[in-house]
């Protein structure tokens, strides 16, 4: 992992003097110079619209977009390339699935089973549909441990049931979720289901044929991708049943002055001009992350996760959430000190060059059932190295001891 | 001290951290003669202020409550402080006098003798992320006397 730091023009940059500590990958990943010259290189050799000039150019600019999407759906083991649409990010690729499958196919009383550590990606997007529709929300607890509570997950599921739809990965967390569980609870009650993998795709292998999910959401800016390119995965008898999601350009095969057929899969669901560069941007990070491996990045993240934890517990007045166990969690470590607001503690890691996470995280139902206004969170992804995270141990003891020596009456 | 400390230093500056442990006009009044509640989404911070009036229409009493970091809880005492017994007008201008040395970072020997001790906030315009949290208690105020008497709702965006 040593050598492809060089790959990652921002990580020689400086924050407030010191060197950049980049923590925050959950929120966004960095870019490596592989991604960032073929988005210029695109715009500079290939740019035009797809999938409707002849002209040499639109070929090209139409053959690097569909070549991305044949990448992005060789890395999460889909059937075929048609099953893998374009939306903006996975908060659309969600709405997609709520605004077209679910105003089809549920009806009041039908119920959809989530958890209670959704990202507001995966929750809003149902609670609008609930409203719409009189379907009814159900809630997977969420243990002491920050783990799924499955024997309440086993009783909560019933013929009722259309939908379960869960995060594979917790972004607050860290737990990974027991997904073949929860699809395979999901398939014994005849219920639809959704993986929100935007936490998951980026650092461990995916694979959406033998999880055998309906649908599966994930965003590109989290796995060295450029922002503003999302994919939704669907089983392919499901998506042609769906109704198009939004009107106009490509989803159309014909159009009359009073109605229109709409166009076969996947552009179906990708109206209007596309985010053509950062589409064939995607593929180049897809390549970059299939040459290292999710093994390798898996197994860096698992090292990294483990120190990080040590330094936590080995501090007094510090909590840290989520499991006990590097195993059962991915590289997100998200801690508070004892009586500091998490803002507070994030700017002053800040001062020390470490991008940190302080907030809510987007799971405002999730903090509740933590009871904290708020984490500090720490992740990482394949750049960052163990001398990093040794400077949490200062950094943490430094704003520990400021704030207390400061705040004593 | 450390390096990191004298940043530290500068942005929580003790008069700050003093106001932050002070509970001296913490709470509700009540009955309030104006009631509003602000939240700030990105970190979910919230404050609730309660104000009475006496007569002339001067604020006779007014207090904060709610949950943050050391500049929101900060800067609310502060306010508090400073407000207690201005006419409602010369509380706007204040809040307006504030807001604009936060936002467009006017120069510290202008601030009125009201808000002198407002100045200790002077180091987070450093931080612009940090801005909105030393402004929500004073624009959540700034919501409830635009509809006094009602409960007054505002929510810092982005």
């Amino acid at each position: 992992m040593k050598d492809l730091r060089k790959d990652f023009p921002i990580l020689s940059r400086l924050v407030r003097g010191k060197p950049l500590v980049y923590f925050d990958n959950a929120a966004t990943t960095q870019k490596p110079r592989q991604v960032l010259e073929a988005l210029i290189g695109f715009y500079e050799n290939h740019n035009a619209n797809i999938h409707r000039g002849v002209h040499t150019l639109s070929d090209e600019a139409t053959q690097l977009v569909e070549e991305s999407r044949t990448k992005a759906a060789s890395f999460i083991r889909a059937p075929k390339p048609s099953q893998v649409i374009f939306t903006r990010n996975a908060t659309e690729a969600i709405n997609l699935v709520a605004h077209s499958w679910g105003r089809k196919f549920l009806a009041a009383q039908d119920e959809i089973l989530l958890t209670e550590m959704e990202h507001h990606s995966n929750l809003v997007p149902w609670q609008m549909l609930a409203q719409e529709k009189g379907v009814r929300l159900r809630f997977i607890p969420v243990t002491a441990e920050g783990t799924l509570d499955m024997d309440t997950a086993s009783r909560l599921v019933s013929p009722k049931t259309k939908l379960v739809a869960f995060t594979a990965a917790s972004n607050a967390l860290g737990t990974l979720n027991p997904v073949e569980r929860l699809i395979s609870l999901a398939k014994q009650a005849g219920a639809k289901t959704l993986v929100d993998a935007s936490q998951w795709t980026p650092h461990l292998p995916t694979d959406v044929s033998r999880w055998d999910c309906d649908f599966l959401a994930f965003s590109a800016h989290k796995m060295l991708g450029p922002t503003g390119i999302g994919v939704l995965y669907g089983r392919e008898e499901l998506l042609d049943a769906m109704p198009p999601f939004l009107g106009g350009g490509d989803m159309i095969q014909r159009v009359f002055l009073e109605r229109f057929t709409p166009n076969v899969l996947p552009h179906k669901f990708e109206a209007g001009t596309p985010n053509i560069a950062d589409a064939v941007a995607f593929g180049a990070a897809l390549d970059y992350l299939s040459a290292v491996g999710l093994m390798a990045v898996r197994e860096h993240e698992k090292a990294l996760t483990r120190r990080a934890l040590e330094i936590f517990r080995a501090e007094p007045e510090v909590a840290v959430y989520g499991p006990a166990d590097v195993e059962a969690r991915g590289g997100v470590v998200s801690f508070n000190i004892e009586g500091l607001h998490p803002h507070d503690v994030g700017t002053s890691f800040d001062l020390d060059g470490i991008a940190i996470r302080a907030g809510h995280h987007c799971c405002q139902p999730l903090m509740m059932r933590l009871k904290v206004a708020g984490t500090a969170r720490a992740s990482f992804y394949l750049y960052n190295t163990l001398a990093e995270v040794e400077k949490l141990g200062p950094a943490l003891r430094k704003t520990r001891e400021f704030f207390k020596k400061t705040t004593a009456v | 001290m450390a390096e990191g400390d004298a940043e530290l230093q500068d942005l929580y500056r003790d008069v700050l951290l003093d106001y932050f442990r002070s509970a001296s006009r913490k709470g509700k009044v009540e009955p309030a003669d104006c009631h509003s509640h602000g939240i700030n989404p990105v970190c979910g911070d919230e404050v609730e202020i309660t104000l009475r009036l006496g007569p002339q229409g001067s604020i006779q009493a007014i207090r904060y409550q709610g949950h943050g970091c050391v500049i929101s809880q900060a800067s609310s005492a502060m306010m508090a402080e400073a407000l207690e017994g201005s006419s409602l007008s010369r509380a706007r201008e204040l809040v307006g006098i504030f807001k604009e040395m936060m936002l467009s970072g006017s120069e510290r020997k202008l601030l009125p003798t009201e808000l002198e001790a407002l100045a200790a906030l002077e180091g987070v315009r450093k931080y612009p992320m940090r801005v909105k949290c030393a402004t929500l208690a004073w624009n959540t105020l700034l919501q409830g006397l635009s509809s006094p008497a009602a409960a007054g709702e505002f929510q810092e965006v982005e």
